[in-house]
């Protein structure tokens, strides 16, 4: 995956790109695109795909001007009509499938093929999300992993906070990147898509990790069941980063279901 | 020198071994440790140390806003600021402060200072803090990245309400309204001296020097360690050419007296070890939520006071008295101590923590009095002279009417005939 820079009306976008294909657009969740990679390559393997940074993630600039639920959607659009793409596959992950619903349910008739990885964006009372803002990072895997201890080396969990020049370069990331994601996942990760969803006229495809104890597998039947079609493709032995845990099973999926 | 008395308010009643066995004294501190009942005596013995430091030659009482913790029982300072209105005469009241980006609309806190600033005939000394992240975006709700925006548009939504004198519309980002009209005004015009509470921005900074409010600072480790960031604050000012009045600036300190040395560890170390370990024992999750601080902020390593990575718990008191994080000895020592912080800080107004921790009011009061008796004087006289210059600063406190009611002032009955004969 080459790592590149494309001008939107706001501001410059640092996007992954790599394969060949149809085109397939890939949004990240809030804790950005680090653990991505290997999946975005196997993607590759099939498909030309695009992955943009949302502002303020890695090096990219921030974006003051993004504030709400329609700035991060509409913006999102300026990125995919800047790369000159009509209804690419949009994939997204997490807070990236929040906005990749908000996307299409704005735009029905630009998106055909959507798949939605653990999705946020609705908010179930009987099932209250984990406040992930407020969590130090040794308490990240147990709900982001279905195997913790992997889990807990891949994000380095067991960093030494207690040193001033690291602290400060964890909490300028966090600022930069969590800072902006809470602009439409603080304080509950949701701003109104329930009662959008209907609009959505894609393919739907929710891809969900049996184990994820972030955005517990109830909420797939909750996005199915508002959705026009929508298929739940449950992975065993996964958690909330399912794709990372198991990279092959998802991105077969997603082949299988728009392979035509 | 302007001395305001002040007291956070902590629960007295955390447990032993609170820190071991509770996840955080805020957000989502155990509700069951609140007493009602015994709150009606916490909180009434708080108000009546308020009103007897009134008396003894302070310039002010103060309140602050803190939400869901049991560091400070003040969600609503204005409530606290207007049972003392109607309690005492002359005395200041310096409310440090509302937190504008809480209310909605922020025009609530332009209407209640006024009625405080009418009720005590100009006796109000206001704050617009921006409020800890604790309170603002976990307990509030506040999104933390937008919170200095939403901040700054109530800022002027506040003050273009207090200088315009026609209704006006106010289109803001955050709070849209078609009539600004408020009723009542304050009687300090265009509005009583703004404080505001900081941590180190620049911004903050910058904000204080170009509309002229006091720049004020909390510190739990101290006057040593705050003199870097209060260097910083007056080589700004210095920096966009304003004067350096110390007047500019305010230290918030906890200052324990006793009559020697010895008696002031004796007397005061395990109120000064509950605030140090229950009240300030914040899950550092909530200290300082991603986004609430601005980058600029976080590179130049101002971070939470609330929790910082190294924790509080190890302190002793040898620690916290010779590292400056508490001010304590006898009238002598602290006198000496005070000297340094204010000369050290440049700062014309000081935020005196008298009550600490699980403190007992005789205690208090025993404090209280031996530093208004035996240390305030002597500093007053010292930094007349060194502060000379500022002498009649007066753009950082209230001017209070001359001619003020007294509270309870009706005749015991009345004759209506009199009043008839009055009016004829």
């Amino acid at each position: 995956m080459e790592l590149k820079t494309i001008q939107t009306r706001r501001v410059p976008v640092r996007y992954y790109e790599g394969g060949s294909g149809q085109a397939l657009v890939y949004l990240h969740g809030a804790g950005g695109p680090d653990l991505d990679i290997g999946f975005l390559g196997a993607l590759a393997e099939k498909y030309h795909v695009y992955a943009p940074l949302h502002p303020g993630y890695g090096d990219s600039e921030e974006c003051a001007e993004l504030r709400d639920m329609i700035d991060f959607t509409l913006h999102s659009w300026d990125v995919v009509d800047a790369l000159g793409l009509r209804d690419p596959i949009l994939v997204g992950f997490s807070m990236g499938g929040m906005i990749a619903s908000e996307m299409a349910a704005v735009a029905p008739h630009d998106v055909s093929r959507l798949a939605l990885i653990a999705p946020v964006g609705l908010w179930l009372d009987e099932h209250p999300l984990p406040d992930v803002f407020s969590m130090l990072p040794f308490e990240l895997p147990k709900y982001l992993f279905h195997d913790e201890a992997m889990g807990a080396k891949a994000i380095g969990a067991n960093i030494e906070l207690s040193d001033p020049a690291f602290l400060q370069t964890f909490l300028v990331r966090n600022a930069r990147q969590l800072g902006a994601a809470g602009k439409i996942l603080f304080p509950i990760p949701e701003r109104g898509l329930a009662s959008r969803l209907y609009r959505i006229r894609a393919k739907t495809l929710l891809i969900w990790g049996e184990s994820d104890r972030l955005v517990p597998p109830v909420y797939a039947r909750a996005f199915q069941s508002s959705l026009l079609r929508a298929d739940v493709v449950m992975i065993p032995e996964a958690g909330h980063m399912v794709a990372f845990e198991k990279t092959a099973e998802v991105s077969a999926a997603i082949h299988a279901a728009y392979s035509n | 020198m302007k001395f305001t008395w002040f007291n956070l308010m902590p629960w007295p009643y955390l447990p032993d071994h609170f820190r071991e066995k509770n996840h955080s004294v805020w957000v989502d501190i155990d509700s069951k440790l609140f007493d009602p009942v015994k709150s009606h005596e916490v909180y009434n013995t708080y108000l009546d140390l308020l009103e007897y430091a009134a008396g003894l030659g302070f310039d002010a009482i103060g309140a602050n806003e803190h939400h869901q913790n049991g560091y400070g029982l003040m969600p609503s300072p204005n409530l606290i600021a207007a049972a003392l209105a109607r309690r005492t005469e002359d005395i200041a009241l310096l409310v440090l402060g509302a937190s504008i980006a809480l209310y909605n609309p922020p025009l609530r806190v332009a209407e209640e200072f006024a009625m405080l600033d009418c009720i005590t005939g100009g006796r109000l000394v206001a704050g617009f803090p921006v409020g800890t992240s604790m309170d603002t975006n976990y307990c509030y709700g506040q999104i933390p990245a937008l919170t200095r925006e939403k901040y700054r548009e109530a800022h002027e939504l506040i003050m273009r309400a207090w200088h315009e004198r026609e209704p006006f519309a106010f289109n803001g980002r955050y709070t849209k309204l078609r009539y600004v009209n408020i009723w009542p005004r304050p009687i300090q015009q265009p509005h009583p001296p703004i404080h505001i509470p900081g941590g180190g921005s620049i911004e903050t900074y910058d904000f204080c020097i170009d509309n002229t409010y006091s720049y004020s600072y909390l510190s739990f480790t101290g006057y040593l360690r705050a003199k870097a960031l209060m260097d910083g604050y007056w080589e700004r000012v210095a920096q966009r050419h304003a004067d350096s009045s110390p007047f500019r600036a305010g230290f918030a300190q906890t200052i324990c007296v006793a009559e020697t040395d010895a008696e002031a560890e004796r007397l005061y170390s395990e109120h000064v070890s509950y605030f140090y370990n229950r009240c300030l024992h914040v899950y550092p999750g909530f200290a300082d939520a991603p986004g609430y601080r601005t980058i600029k902020t976080i590179q130049k390593g101002a971070l939470s006071q609330y929790a910082p990575p190294m924790g509080f718990q190890n302190l002793t008191w040898k620690d916290l008295v010779e590292g400056g994080h508490i001010i304590a000895g006898s009238p002598e020592t602290v006198r000496q101590r005070m000297e340094d912080l204010i000369r050290g800080l440049h700062v014309g107004h000081v935020f005196c923590l008298l009550h600490v921790g699980n403190m007992p009011k005789e205690k208090c009061i025993y404090s209280t009095n031996l530093f208004a008796e035996r240390v305030m004087p002597k500093l007053r006289a010292t930094f007349a002279s060194e502060f000379s210059d500022y002498a009649n600063d007066g753009r950082f406190w209230c001017k209070p009417l001359e001619n003020r009611v007294r509270p309870g002032s009706l005749p015991a009955s009345v004759d209506l005939g009199e009043l008839a004969a009055k009016e004829a």
